[in-house]
């Protein structure tokens, strides 16, 4: 069982979509403490929300798209305060990050710690690399949590 | 909102249909009381999956297809390793087939329980969406949610991951699951199945809005079981043909305001239908007795042609799906191998599965080192919007004193009735109603 549990969602397809799993791919590169795990996801809320089960703390990592300037990294407390409906990045499924934790917390399944780390994207397209500046907060985001990682130690 | 919509103009325009997979739209034009223009659009981009296919390895179809789709990956997997294993003149039967028609089970269970619970039964009960209804009804939601899990749970274990399985290749597994995996599954089931029994009856009691159609049902048959992974391709109307034959009786044409090609029949101008209500029309008789008396508990008889009641169905198939993979991994036993040889031959192959939303249509021209020189693909929505269109027409006439919000309610959970995957289709909804 996981203590620390971290959901990096995207679409490395789609630009800065792919900023959650970037940041997945280099933890996942790094060695982490068996207590911690690491999942890239494609983004369904109600699979996102499952994997909280039993997991005392989850750190989401998405993309952001708020219309604030690209690579700036938005963080959210869930268990104070909603997430905004449109705020993450969806491409065709609207049952993703934000429907996942409203819904967990109408049945009592949010997760004693839950934090949403949300990197703001310009760039959508298919195929496109992502942004520099979504690139730099990727490395800066990589690098907090991998320090958080090591505290489970 | 008009108080006298008979006398005037009005449009309703839905720009982006929620609790659907992918992206589509509807627009309505109502002028003097009648419908002039009533279109359920596809906008989400075409995504050319049968292009990318050219040149690649027959070995290759499966998992390329089955990224078509998060929701029903087992339809394209199986639809391909189905050509794919005709055209090199093999069949997987035995265990391995158990095993891969128990996985589609699964696919069945997840897709099903996902959207009757989380995505229709907000239209029934007065939700804008399932995070309003888990507020008044937690423990439904709780029971469908542990449900959908065991579908996943399915996938898990005999296909190595629920969204898009890996485990699956031409010629039948890359490898075997464990026994205590499947032990442990089994005894998930039993629980899976007072659920889904529970969960029916809950959809049994919803009320369903007055509509019937006449549909021309069109599914799989298959001589020995209810048909999912194989079978001919057969209709009410009297149709039943090999799979091979499907492109003389069936085809899709453009339309301009659909990026999904629109499915017809070749001699009748009739729209059809495939999905729940298809399969359940043409092969009632062939649901275990446990899945007719839920049927018959809900309310339903042998025939449905109420399209709302497609919730009801959507469970009793998943009741059917939780006892049957329950049936084939207690009688599982451990073939050999995971797999039998197929090797690539200059040939045509033709694959068709049901897929949670109806028939998915597969063909496949290879050359003698097995590289695809042509594919052809046809999912289940496509083939259904010809006759969602004529179920809101349907519906709209007899309901234009209805106001705009209510009228919008009504034909967004009409289209729901089909849970219509757009990303399949593209490879769905805005409504606007135009009254005038």
């Amino acid at each position: 069982m996981a203590n620390l549990l971290i959901q990096c969602v995207g679409d490395p397809l789609r630009g800065d979509d792919g900023a959650g799993p970037e940041v997945a791919r280099r933890l996942l590169a790094a060695p982490l403490p068996a207590s911690v795990r690491v999942r890239e996801h494609w983004g369904e809320g109600v699979e996102l929300m499952q994997e909280w089960d039993r997991v005392t703390r989850v750190v989401l990592v998405d993309a952001a798209h708020s219309g604030a300037e690209p690579g700036i990294v938005h963080r959210f407390d869930p268990s104070n305060e909603p997430i905004p409906a449109d705020f993450c990045y969806y491409c065709t499924h609207r049952f993703g990050v934000a429907e996942a934790v409203e819904m967990a917390r109408a049945l009592g399944y949010l997760p004693p710690d839950l934090r949403l780390i949300a990197i703001e994207g310009r760039d959508f397209g298919l195929g496109q690399p992502l942004s520099p500046a979504v690139a730099a907060a990727v490395e800066q985001v990589t690098a907090e949590l991998l320090a958080l990682a090591r505290r489970e130690d | 909102m008009s108080e006298s919509p008979r006398d005037e103009q009005r449009v309703i325009q839905v720009d982006a249909l929620a609790r659907v997979e992918g992206e589509g739209a509807l627009y309505l034009r109502v002028t003097d009381g009648v419908i002039q223009d009533l279109k359920f659009r596809i906008y989400e981009p075409p995504r050319f999956f049968e292009v990318l296919l050219q040149g690649r390895d027959f070995s290759d179809a499966p998992d390329i297809t089955a990224r078509i789709c998060g929701i029903c990956p087992m339809a394209y997997i199986l639809s391909a390793c189905q050509a794919m294993e005709q055209a090199a003149g093999v069949s997987v039967e035995g265990d391995l087939r158990a095993l891969r028609r128990a996985a589609y089970c699964g696919e069945w269970i997840e897709s099903h329980v996902l959207h009757a619970f989380l995505l229709h039964a907000p239209d029934f009960l007065g939700y804008p969406d399932a995070i309003r209804l888990s507020h008044d009804h937690p423990d439904l939601v709780r029971k469908a949610l542990e449900l959908k899990k065991l579908g996943n749970r399915i996938l898990e274990v005999i296909g190595g991951r629920a969204v898009h399985p890996v485990n699956f290749r031409v010629g039948g597994l890359h490898g075997l699951p464990r026994r205590q995996a499947l032990a442990e599954l089994a005894k998930e089931l039993e629980r899976g199945l007072d659920l889904a029994l529970e969960l029916t009856r809950f959809t049994g009691g919803l009320d369903f809005p007055p509509f019937e159609y006449d549909y021309t049902c069109v599914s799989l048959r298959h001589p020995d079981e209810y048909a999912i992974q194989e079978g001919r391709i057969v209709s009410n109307r009297g149709l039943d043909i090999p799979v091979s034959e499907f492109e003389a009786h069936f085809d899709e044409e453009h339309v301009a305001h659909s990026n999904a090609l629109h499915g017809f029949q070749k001699d009748s101008p009739e729209p059809y239908l495939v999905g729940p209500i298809a399969r359940y029309n043409n092969n009632f008789q062939q649901l275990s007795q446990l899945a007719q008396e839920a049927a018959r508990g809900a309310g339903l008889g042998p025939v449905v042609n109420n399209p709302f009641q497609s919730i009801v169905v959507r469970m009793i198939e998943t009741v059917y799906a939780v006892e049957e993979a329950l049936r084939l991994i207690r009688g599982y036993q451990e073939p050999a191998a995971a797999c039998v040889s197929a090797e690539p031959r200059s040939a045509r192959g033709y694959g068709c599965t049901e897929a949670p939303r109806g028939i998915c249509y597969h063909r496949y021209d290879l050359d003698d080192r097995g590289h695809i020189l042509e594919a052809r693909i046809v999912p289940p929505t496509a083939q259904n919007q010809k006759q969602i269109e004529r179920d809101l027409r349907g519906l709209v006439a007899h309901r234009l004193d209805l106001p705009d919000e209510r009228l919008q309610w009504i034909c967004e959970q009409a289209i729901r009735n089909y849970d219509p995957c757009i990303s399949c289709a593209t490879h769905f909804l805005k409504l606007t109603v135009e009254r005038g």
